[in-house]
């Protein structure tokens, strides 16, 4: 790239484009306009007056692409459409909230009325994956980078290039001044010694002098700009699937299943789960809220686990041998880990099924033994003591009945029917009995035997979720930069005071980033006992 | 006397010194009394305001004992909390600046916002699961802070626009200020209205069929909009005959609608009120009684409590809540609609440092838009809390 330069009175040789000159900072002819100290007084110090691409050429089609990216103006818009967008996608439920068996075209309609067929039909109900609002955010991030790019690298060379001596102009244009102080040796050492004492470096140049301190500051806006950018591309990552694992595993107290998307590596054992909820009576604080409520307020979810993992070779159809890895209490806010995957207390089915059953046999009121229905190993035939014999005739773990008799809807035992036969030796006779409902309805009026149920076990499934999400760690480290660019930008001030003799007298300019009312308080500090005079603010609101 | 009982009496308590101590603040108002009154008046102010404070922190302290853990659980709790480290910005920023009129916007603000949390359900109550888990502390104080940070940018900010907002002609400012103001006061006309009727125990309710079931809903202010297909069963209560629109979903959209209306009717009272008696509007009347203050000085404590608030809300709306939400749900962000507030309020924030650092957007620019963060602050707070509410449980 052929650049075009500038040179300055001093000799110094400046980029084209640029408004205050690099090394003294007398402001360079026909360029005054592009910060607008033309129409001002005190000079826009905000880069320095360095010369910025985006407003330096403005040909080509890149040219203008750059410029339009690196204005703060276009950023700025671009942020409030996002966030005016992402506060209206809360309106109504965004569609994987929406907890309705109605598919969504209708659920909005019905639910809300007209305002929620437009929210459907403009896409807002699955907003934030959309491609349109993945594309905003991509903008506000392409516009960070050219912003920072456009901006860091002039400014840094513009304060690298900064001389000591400065131009009267600049000096007598910064926003506080202080002309024609009477200043003796003394009050100089005086200022230099109050200036090192507030951490200033002092430079001095033919007499002239300038302090300063605090620069790393400047460059707080683009650490913070570099910690976002590390979160969009975290964010990028983390839309490969390979970058990050989420399954989900029902499991039944005491049973042991494979842990969905570990590649049959991992098994997960319930050994309990427990539910609890909390006590009105142990815990009298609570008394009043939990009294208010209808529902007994949980206090803890918690599945017990053993985490196995498969060893050898794994032959499909055949049982893995397991080895225990980790052994933990899941609950909420504690999920138990291994190997870089989580398990976590995601969902609950307390006591939904049935464990087993168990039952007593007997005749005219003497008993002849019991038997204890297993509803996973279920055994069709049961031996009691007095020879008696219990056939299962029929297993409905999920009882429902159809036109062709009693069926089962599914596997799990959430509401078992059963058919019994019972022969004893006695009656000699083969009496049949159906179970349902935790109850037994004899199948005929001249059934002799009486079976009851004396217990029955039920049991809770655990909802666990799993998670592995390689793409953490670079979330964190761009928000830690970020935090730390904040910080750096925010609570530190560049500051500078420039001290400019003038026939005889001295002129004093001061600058700095931000918080003027802070620098003020300081000038106080560094002038006392000297002969400085008062500071004008050539910028104050009145 | 248990702990709950010692907490709600240093809360009454806590009420009426924070008064007293506005009280003080309305007297270094005005131009013509003499600077040596004025001071005295700011030293008794700060004095009650510090002893209010104290009083807060000591019921505040005792919840927490009955308890057994930090009180930030519930709406009540989380309002109480925030109005607290209000004040504690407030006592800070005053020996930093030295502004007294500041106190005549901020305590005030607190009041009423404390007022309005405890409108809510005051019983101690124990955690959830999902809240049991040492980030409740971390992330809920964080936030409260950082909000209550903000929060001061605002009432600088609403010190600004009363002194620099010309009122000598009627303009879209002056109708803005009244507007900021009238919502105060409907504010307080919420805090009168179900202080009031809870102590008559007042009582309507309605049956509605929702999805085939009689539901009951209970009214506990007069039923100004009865719900949509309803029938009163209490006798003797009063029903206008107007309902709650029929698109107005769920259980409870009659009463809310309902409070809602009622506050901002009982507002408009109140601020008609206030207009008869100063025959003109309320920011010009306080205009010249607060004087002269440093537009510099209001507009850097404006800036400064931004540039402490953001990055405190960085972390503790953001960051702590993601590294909890993936702690107790395995994923650190899920789009629910309190972490997309969150969200909105760190955007608009990041709005208002790049216009005031890029663009000069400072003085009354800048006031406006710190009076616009506090609305996004409150509508979080208020309205996706209790309307739209998600995944966390307060309310
Ligand atoms: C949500 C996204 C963003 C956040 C949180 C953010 C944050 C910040 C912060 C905290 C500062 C320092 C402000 C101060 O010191 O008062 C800053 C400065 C700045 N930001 Fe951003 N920024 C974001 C997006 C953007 C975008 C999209 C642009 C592009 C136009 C941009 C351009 C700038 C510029 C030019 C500065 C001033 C740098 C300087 O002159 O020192 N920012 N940003």
């Amino acid at each position: 790239m052929s650049v075009k330069s500038v040179k300055c009175d001093c000799g110094h040789i400046n980029h084209e484009g640029t408004v205050l000159c690099e090394a003294c900072g007398k402001p360079i002819e026909g360029n005054q306009h592009i910060d607008g100290n033309d129409e001002k007084h005190v000079l826009e110090m905000r880069y320095e007056g360095s010369a910025r691409r985006s407003k330096t050429y403005k040909r080509t089609f890149i040219d203008k692409t750059w410029a339009f990216f690196s204005s703060v103006k276009v950023g700025v818009w671009l942020i409030v459409i996002t966030l005016v967008l992402s506060a209206l996608g809360t309106i109504y439920p965004q569609e994987k909230f929406k907890n309705s068996p109605l598919p969504s075209s209708q659920f909005y309609v019905e639910e809300y009325g007209l305002t929620g067929k437009i929210f459907y039909q403009l896409g807002f109900h699955n907003m934030y994956d959309s491609w349109w609002y993945i594309t905003l955010v991509a903008l506000i991030g392409v516009s960070l980078i050219i912003c920072s790019i456009d901006r860091y690298v002039p400014l840094r060379r513009a304060l690298k290039n900064q001389k000591t001596k400065r131009h009267e102009i600049f000096v007598k244009r910064q926003r506080l001044v202080s002309e024609d102080n009477n200043l003796t040796e003394d009050d100089l050492n005086q200022l230099k010694t109050n200036l090192k004492s507030k951490r200033y470096k002092v430079y001095e140049d033919d007499g002239h002098i300038m302090a300063e301190k605090n620069r790393f500051s400047r460059w707080g806006a683009y650490v913070n700009h570099i910690g976002l950018i590390i979160i969009l591309i975290a964010a990028i990552f983390r839309m490969f699937e390979v970058m990050h694992v989420e399954d989900y595993v029902w499991v039944r107290e005491g049973e042991t299943r494979v842990i969905p998307s570990t590649n049959q590596e991992y098994y997960v054992k319930n050994e309990e789960f427990i539910y609890e909820v909390y006590d009105p009576v142990q815990q009298e604080q609570f008394r009043m809220a939990l009294e208010d409520v209808e529902n007994p307020v949980p206090k803890n979810f918690q599945t017990n686990a053993i985490i196995y993992k498969a060893v050898g070779e794994t032959i499909t159809g055949q049982e893995p041998e397991l080895e225990e890895v980790e052994r933990g209490e899941v609950r909420l806010n504690q999920p138990v880990t291994f190997d870089g995957y989580s398990l976590y207390q995601a969902g609950t089915q307390v006591e939904s099924e049935y464990d087993s059953m168990t039952f007593t046999v007997s005749l005219e009121d003497e008993s002849l033994g019991e038997f204890t229905f297993d509803t996973d190993d279920a055994p069709p035939q049961f031996e009691l003591e007095s020879g008696t014999t219990v056939n299962v005739d029929g297993w409905f773990p999920e009882l429902e009945f159809t036109e062709s008799g009693p069926s089962s809807f599914s596997k799990f035992p959430r509401n078992p029917g059963m058919i019994l036969s019972v022969e004893n030796p006695e009656t000699n006779n083969l009496e049949r009995f159906f179970y349902l409902q935790e109850d037994i309805v004899p199948l005929s009026d001249e059934n002799q035997l009486a079976v009851e149920v004396t217990e029955v076990d039920r049991r809770s499934a655990s909802g666990l979720s799993v998670k592995k999400d390689y793409t953490l760690p670079l979330f964190g480290v761009g928000a830690a930069i970020f935090m730390i660019g904040v910080v750096q930008g925010l609570y530190w001030y560049h500051r500078r005071i420039w001290i400019h003799p003038k026939d005889g007298k001295y002129l004093i300019g001061v600058h700095t980033n931000k918080n003027w009312f802070g620098m003020k308080q300081e000038l106080d500090k560094v002038t006392s006992g000297t002969n400085v005079g008062e500071f004008t603010d050539q910028q104050e609101m009145k | 006397m248990d702990f709950y009982s010692i907490s709600s009496g240093f809360l009454y308590a806590t009420f009426f010194i924070y008064l007293i101590a506005t009280a003080f603040f309305g007297m270094t108002l005005g131009n013509k009394r003499d600077d040596n009154k004025k001071s005295k008046a700011t030293k008794y102010a700060m004095i009650f305001t510090i002893i209010g404070f104290i009083s807060q922190l000591t019921s505040y302290i005792f919840r927490w004992l009955e308890a057994g853990h930090i009180p930030v659980s519930n709406m009540f709790e989380y309002v109480y909390f925030f109005g607290m480290m209000l004040i504690l910005a407030f006592i800070v920023i005053h020996y930093v600046y030295g502004i007294s009129a500041l106190g005549l916007i901020a305590l005030p603000v607190a009041i009423v916002v404390i007022g309005y949390g405890s409108m809510f359900p005051q019983e101690v109550a124990p955690l959830v699961p999902s809240l049991q888990s040492s980030w409740l502390y971390i992330h809920v104080t964080t936030v409260g802070l950082a909000q209550a940070i903000l929060a001061i940018s605002f009432i600088a900010g609403m010190l600004f626009l009363i002194v620099k907002v010309d009122q000598s002609v009627r303009s879209k400012e002056t109708t803005f200020l009244e507007l900021i103001i009238y919502g105060i006061l409907s504010t307080i006309g919420f805090i009168i209205l179900s202080t009031t009727f809870g102590a008559m125990d007042y009582e309507a309710v309605f049956t509605k069929e929702i999805d085939g079931y009689q539901e009951e809903i209970e009214y506990d202010m007069p039923a100004l909009f009865a719900p949509h297909d309803s029938e009163i069963i209490t006798e003797d209560r009063f029903a206008s005959g107007l309902e709650t629109p029929g698109w107005m979903q769920g259980v409870d959209a009659g009463p809310k609608l309902n409070s809602l209306v009622l506050s901002l009717v009982v507002g408009l009272i109140l601020y008609a009120i206030i207009r008869l008696i100063l025959r003109q509007r309320v920011a010009a009347y306080l205009q010249p009684k607060f004087g002269k203050i440093s537009p510099d000085v209001v507009d850097d404590i404006m800036y400064r409590a931004v540039a402490i608030g953001f990055p405190l809300f960085t972390l503790g709306g953001l960051i702590f809540a993601a590294i909890w939400a993936q702690e107790a749900w395995g994923r650190f962000w899920g789009w629910d609609p309190k972490e997309v507030w969150a969200l909105v309020t760190w955007f608009f924030y990041a709005v208002f440092l790049h216009l005031r650092l890029a663009k000069g957007w400072h003085g009354k620019k800048s006031a406006w838009l710190a009076v616009i963060g506090f609305v996004i602050i409150m509508f979080n707070l208020i309205v996706i809390n209790l309307v739209i509410a998600g995944l966390h449980s307060y309310a």
